[in-house]
C-alpha cells in the first residue's frame, strides 16, 4: 500500500486497537466482540447490510455511545497508549474536539446550519482556545480552499448550501484542527453520483496529504473499493471477514460476502 | 437603617398575637427571627412561645420550622395567614441553600425547586423568591425595572414586599440594602454589604447555541466555551463588531461562563470586583447563581476585537451626564426624542446637586 512506505515508523504501532467491543441493547446483541486495529494514515472500511451493527460500532469507537464491554487503546501524540473509555471525560472530549473528527451522513448533525460556514470551520479552533478573530477567519478560509469551496460563500449559512457543499464543509470543519483520525459514517450517503465521486476524491487526497487515518462505514461497496485499503465485513454484529479491500471484494471467502459482492454486480 | 412602617403588615398580626400570649415581646421578636434563620433550636422556642398546649401542633411547628405558624398554633390566628415575606419557611430554606452553594461556586447555576409566586413567570418570580429568602424587617428595599423605580413591575414588587415583609422601600441606591433589579445595575457605585438581586429569564448563556441541557451542562463542567466565541465570531462577521448589546456573556472567577441577565453590556464592567453581593434568580428555569463580592467577571471577547462597554457619545438631556447609560424617549408625534439617564435615581440625584449650586462634576457618582 502507498502510505506504508511513506510512514514506516508509524506502521509499527497502531493508532487505535479495539478489543472485544460489545454492545447490547436489552436482549439484542448489536455489536459482538469486535477486534480491530487502525494504523496512522490508513483508510479502513466497514461494510455490511443495514442493521449489521456498523454504525453502532462507529458510535462506540467515537465515544458517542458507551460499550457494554471491550477496550479501545488509543495512542496519543506523545506515544502513550491508554484505554479511550477509561480516560477522564474532559480529556476524551478534548481529543474528540481536536485529534479526532466525525463526519456524519447527515450534515445537519455535524454542522451548525444557522451560523456562517466560516464560523462552522472556526468552531473547533475557538474551542481549542484560539482568541483572535482574524486568525480564525484566515484559517477557515484556508480550509475552504482545501476542500474546494468557493471563498465568497464563507459567510453564507450552510442551510443555503447544496448537499455536496455541506459535506465538504463538514470535512473542513473536522480537519481544521489537524486530527489524526476521522470517523466517517456514510459520508456520501445522500449525494448524487457525480457529487459523490468528487467528495470521495477529496477524502482520498486529504487522507494521503495529512496522513489521516479514516474509518469509513458504508453499505456501498463501490465507495469501499475506491477509498479503503482494508475492509471489515460485518453481519449480525460480528466481523465475519477481514482483509485487503481488493482481496475481500475480488475473492470473498464467506458466503455472505460473496452474496454482498454479487448483489452489487447484479444491481449495476 | 430601619424605620418601622406605620402600616401594620399582614404578617405582623401573627407576631402581635404571639407576643400577647406570651406577654414577652422580646420572645416574639425571636420567633420571627427564628423563622428567618430557620434554626432548629430557635424554632423549638418558637413552639414554646406559641404555647398552644397542643402538642401535636407544636410538633408540627418544630418539624416544619415555621416560626410564624407558631403564632397560629397559639390560636391567635393571623389576619391573612401569610408567612413573613410571603414565601414559606421551607421554600426560603431551600432557596438559601441554593444561594450558599451559588456563592461558593461563583457563576455556577444551582438548580432549586422554585415555588409558585403570586405573579406570572417573566415578571421576576426568580428574583422575588431570592429577595423573599434574604430580606428581613431591617432591610431597605429598592426595586428597579428598566433603570427606574416607578415603572409597573418595580412598583408592584415594592408594594408586595412592603405588604408581606414590612420593609422600608426607597428609590435611593445608596440607602438600599437589597436592590432587586431587571435590566440595570445602578450608576451609583455599590457598596460593601449591599445585595443586588437579578430577575433572570434565561440563566444559561449556552442555551441558544447548545439546546441540549445535558450537553450544555457537560460543557460547563469541562469549561468548554468555544461556542460562545462562535457567537462572537458570527457577530463580527455580520456586523463588523460584537453586536450583542445585552445579556453579554462573561466568565466568572475565570471558571464559569455566566449570563448576566438582560442588563446592557454597558453594565457588565460594574460586576467585576464589585464590593456588593450579586444574586441571580431564574424562576421559570429554577436556577440560582451568584457573583460574590470582589470576584472577577470578565466579558468574553477576541484579542483583536476587545470588549467595549457602549458607544453612546451623548449626554443626558436632564442631568448632562456623559457617562451614564441613556434611554431614548419619544416626546412627540413627529418623532421628537430625547436621551435621558436610564437610572432615574442617579439622574435625579445629579439634578438635585446641580440645583443646590454644587459644582457639577462630570461622571461623578
Amino acid at each position: 500500500m502507498l502510505l506504508q512506505e511513506n510512514h514506516p515508523s508509524a506502521m509499527t504501532e497502531p493508532l487505535i486497537r479495539a478489543e472485544g467491543i460489545t454492545k447490547r441493547f436489552g436482549d439484542i446483541l448489536a455489536v459482538d466482540g469486535v477486534d480491530l486495529e487502525l494504523y496512522p494514515g490508513e483508510v479502513l472500511g466497514i461494510v455490511g447490510e443495514s442493521g449489521s451493527g456498523k454504525s453502532t460500532l462507529l458510535n462506540i469507537l467515537s465515544g458517542a455511545l458507551p460499550p457494554s464491554s471491550g477496550e479501545l487503546f488509543y495512542r496519543g501524540r506523545d506515544g502513550t497508549v491508554r484505554d479511550f473509555f477509561k480516560i477522564r471525560e474532559r480529556e476524551r472530549r478534548f481529543l474528540l474536539g481536536s485529534d479526532i473528527g466525525f463526519v456524519h451522513q447527515d450534515p445537519a448533525a455535524g454542522l451548525r446550519l444557522k451560523v456562517s460556514a466560516g464560523a462552522n470551520v472556526a468552531e473547533r479552533l475557538l474551542s481549542g482556545g484560539l482568541r483572535r478573530y482574524g486568525e480564525a477567519r484566515l484559517r477557515a478560509s484556508e480550509w475552504f480552499s482545501k476542500v474546494e469551496l468557493p471563498l465568497d460563500r464563507l459567510d453564507s449559512r450552510p442551510e443555503e448550501y447544496s448537499g455536496g457543499m455541506r459535506q465538504r464543509l463538514q470535512i473542513a470543519r473536522n480537519l481544521v484542527t489537524g486530527p489524526r483520525l476521522v470517523y466517517m459514517d456514510e459520508p456520501t450517503g445522500g449525494l448524487d453520483v457525480s457529487v459523490q465521486a468528487r467528495v470521495l476524491d477529496l477524502v482520498r487526497s486529504l487522507s494521503s496529504e495529512f496522513n489521516l487515518a479514516v474509518i469509513l462505514v458504508t453499505h456501498d461497496l463501490g465507495v469501499a473499493r475506491l477509498l479503503t485499503e482494508r475492509l471489515l465485513v460485518m453481519k449480525n454484529g460480528r466481523v465475519i471477514e477481514r482483509g485487503l479491500t481488493d482481496q475481500v471484494l475480488d475473492d470473498p471467502g464467506e458466503p455472505y460476502t460473496q452474496l454482498l459482492v454479487s448483489s452489487v454486480l447484479g444491481g449495476a | 437603617m430601619s424605620e418601622k412602617k406605620k402600616r401594620t403588615p399582614a404578617w405582623d398580626g401573627n407576631k402581635a398575637g404571639t407576643a400577647e400570649k406570651t406577654g414577652k415581646a422580646e420572645t416574639a421578636e425571636k420567633v420571627v427571627k427564628a423563622g428567618k434563620a430557620g434554626k432548629a433550636g430557635n424554632v423549638v422556642k418558637a413552639g414554646n412561645a406559641g404555647n398552644a398546649g397542643n402538642a401535636e401542633k407544636a410538633e408540627k411547628v418544630v418539624k416544619a420550622g415555621k416560626a410564624v405558624k407558631a403564632g397560629k398554633a397559639g390560636k391567635t390566628s393571623g389576619r391573612r395567614g401569610l408567612n413573613y415575606a410571603y414565601l414559606d419557611e421551607d421554600g426560603k430554606r431551600l432557596v438559601r441553600r441554593a444561594l450558599i452553594k451559588a456563592v461558593c461556586v461563583p457563576g455556577y447555576q444551582v438548580p432549586f425547586s422554585g415555588r409558585e409566586m403570586p405573579m406570572p413567570y417573566g415578571w421576576g418570580t426568580g428574583g422575588v423568591q431570592v429577595t423573599a429568602s434574604i430580606i428581613g424587617p431591617d432591610d431597605v428595599l429598592k426595586v428597579i425595572d428598566q433603570g427606574s423605580s416607578d415603572t409597573t413591575n418595580a412598583v408592584s414588587i415594592q408594594k408586595f414586599f412592603r405588604k408581606t415583609a414590612g420593609v422600608e422601600v426607597t428609590e435611593k441606591t445608596s440607602a438600599a440594602t437589597v436592590i432587586q433589579t431587571r435590566h440595570r445595575i445602578p450608576e451609583t457605585p455599590l457598596k460593601s454589604g449591599q445585595i443586588m438581586v437579578y430577575q433572570v429569564p434565561i440563566p444559561d448563556p449556552l442555551r441558544f447555541l447548545e439546546p441540549r441541557e445535558g450537553e450544555a451542562a457537560a460543557r460547563h463542567a469541562n469549561r468548554e466555551y468555544g461556542i460562545l466565541y462562535v457567537k462572537l465570531y458570527e457577530d463580527i462577521t455580520r456586523h463588523g463588531e460584537i453586536a450583542s448589546s445585552y445579556d453579554y456573556p462573561a466568565l466568572v472567577n475565570a471558571r464559569y461562563a455566566m449570563s448576566p441577565s438582560p442588563i446592557p453590556r454597558f453594565d457588565n464592567p460594574k460586576l467585576h470586583m464589585s464590593p456588593a453581593l450579586h444574586l441571580f434568580g431564574a424562576g421559570r428555569e429554577k436556577r440560582i447563581y451568584a457573583v460574590p463580592p470582589y470576584t472577577s467577571v470578565v466579558s468574553l471577547d477576541f484579542e483583536d476585537y476587545p470588549f467595549r462597554p457602549a458607544k453612546s457619545g451623548r449626554a443626558c438631556e436632564l442631568c448632562g451626564s456623559e457617562t451614564s447609560f441613556l434611554d431614548e424617549v419619544i416626546t412627540g408625534d413627529q418623532g421628537e426624542r430625547i436621551f435621558v439617564c436610564s437610572d432615574t435615581d442617579y439622574c435625579a440625584g445629579r439634578r438635585e446637586k446641580a440645583a443646590d449650586g454644587e459644582k457639577e462634576t462630570r461622571g461623578g457618582g
